[in-house]
């Protein structure tokens, strides 16, 4: 693709915040990707803004609060993958020629607990078709036969995630864990026990593109949004039915061939990842969905640390969705705006050295993928 | 009065109990559940009505130890994926009842209780071990 380049990024803390609205978390954040970027709102040419359940107009609620409106504002939803497909569409905005600076924004408001979604019918909530926790279960079940990973591989991905977002001031749970915790937590859809899962909550994140890099700007390489193709039914579009799709091939795996085509980049190439660890069994699933590692070879990959913070390739060094929460628009730009931090040189204590090309992941409800690629 | 079906297009009651409302697809020779106006597998527009077999396997399952949103049935309850008898595979989806459901566990379809979407007593289907 065209250059495109973030010249910001800004996030507002992910966690619950009382009184504070969606649009104010919106506002924090892009604020702070302005001062990052050294523009002023009035530079932006437009702004792209994911969001699930902010409802109507909430790009344009945040720039009305900055007095940035007038500029075309567009409101997007993708489920989990919201930000990823604001930033795709903004991204392609610029590699286009049709601007040459925009501003990306994700932002969430969320209650606690298992997600309501207007994606199901009335009667399949009634009939308790509805529940995320039990989707994921299931398709851990599947990953646990097929590969002889086991609850114990679960809780080292949560025991990682967490340790490293004990080095995350942005985080919302930022107390190491151990296994034994874990395991011992409440049982929610087994095999996943509540620190298993990550916790929807708020937060919002944003980003500055343009398409001359400025000192220091990190290169966007690659970004791709993908569906699911017909036949899984485990798939996160939910169906209630499926045929053998052990052929059918991921919208992970989609996205992930498509990014990495378009930066000539391969797995072989990422420094750093931060990856869809909704639940732990994710996390496993989608390394090898990615290509980062062979379907099986999860288990050898926790026991010599590789993916751990001083690994040979951490994944998910900011404590991960896990560590953070999963406010849906905001959480891929979350991963974005770590990601550019960690090529910058500027993650502190949870830096990995010398990073400098990253991956974010996402993936959610419609079963909508996307994975970016970035570039120091 | 009867206690009507959660969703009428899904599934229907009658003298026989429950039965699941499929369709297949002679040009793709698929099934699928519930009934669409194209094969979900392949986009086929010759969809035939399918009353499906009332037994299967369970391929996997789990249990909700919490009540989602817009459920007011009881809790736990089985949750998981049977693979229906016949040819060729169709998975679906089902609440889970009875002793011993587990991967491979013979089931057979039955009608369930419930409080509907708008809190009336609806019947939903479950596969029994």
């Amino acid at each position: 693709m065209s250059d495109v380049h973030i010249s910001g990024v800004g996030l507002h803390p992910f966690g619950r915040f009382d009184g504070v609205s969606g649009t104010e978390l919106g506002v924090t954040a892009v604020r702070a990707a302005l001062v990052d970027a050294g523009v002023a709102v009035h530079d932006v040419r437009a702004a792209f803004c994911g969001t699930a359940y902010g409802g109507v107009a909430a790009g344009h609620r945040v720039l009305g609060a900055l007095a940035g409106t007038g500029i075309p504002i567009y409101d997007i939803e993708a489920g989990c993958a919201s930000g990823g497909a604001a930033l795709q569409l903004g991204a392609a905005s610029i590699a286009s020629g049709q601007y040459d600076r925009v501003l990306v924004l994700g932002l969430e408001k969320m209650p606690k607990g298992i997600i309501r979604s207007s994606y199901f019918a009335p009667w399949q909530e009634a009939a308790g078709f509805s529940p995320a926790p039990a989707y994921f279960a299931l398709r851990a079940q599947r990953l646990l036969a097929e590969t002889g990973l086991t609850v114990d591989h679960l809780a080292q991905v949560v025991v990682k995630n967490r340790r490293h977002g004990a080095a995350n001031p942005d985080a919302m749970f930022t107390r190491a864990v151990t296994p034994d915790e874990v395991l011992s937590s409440r049982m929610i859809c087994p095999p996943l026990t509540l620190f298993m899962l990550c916790s929807p909550n708020e937060g919002a994140a944003a980003v500055v593109l343009e398409r001359d890099g400025g000192g220091g700007a990190v290169r966007l390489a690659g970004i791709s949004l993908r569906s699911h193709l017909p036949g899984s039914v485990l798939g996160e579009d939910s169906p209630l039915c499926g045929i053998d799709d052990s052929t059918v091939t991921p919208p992970t795996r989609l996205a992930a061939d498509d990014a990495f085509s378009t930066a000539g980049l391969g797995p072989e190439d990422v420094d750093v990842v931060e990856c869809q660890d909704t639940d732990a069994a994710r996390e496993l699933l989608v390394w090898s969905e990615l290509g980062l590692c062979a379907p099986g070879e999860q288990a050898r990959i926790l026991a010599d640390g590789d993916a751990s913070l001083g690994g040979a390739r951490p994944v998910n060094p900011s404590g991960g969705l896990l560590s953070k929460g999963e406010p849906l628009g905001a959480s891929a730009l979350g991963q974005v705006v770590e990601l550019v931090r960690q090529l910058r040189g500027e993650a502190g204590a949870r830096q990995v050295v010398g990073a400098e090309v990253g991956l974010a992941h996402v993936i959610g409800r419609g079963a909508n993928a996307c994975v970016t690629l970035l570039v120091r | 009065m009867a206690v009507p079906a959660i969703e009428p297009s899904v599934i229907r009651l009658d003298d026989d109990g429950v039965t699941l409302l499929g369709g297949w697809s002679p040009s793709s020779g698929l099934r699928h559940f519930p009934r669409a106006p194209v094969c979900p597998f392949t986009g086929a527009d010759d969809v035939e009505a399918l009353d499906l077999p009332r037994t299967g396997t369970v391929w996997l399952n789990t249990t909700v130890t919490v009540a989602p949103p817009g459920y007011r049935g009881p809790v736990p309850y089985g949750f998981g994926v049977v693979e229906l008898d016949g040819d060729p595979l169709l998975r679906v989806l089902s609440r889970l009842a009875g002793a011993g459901v587990a991967p491979g566990a013979r089931v057979r379809l039955g009608a369930e209780e419930l409080p509907g979407p708008d809190g009336e007593p609806c019947l939903t289907w479950a596969f029994h071990t």
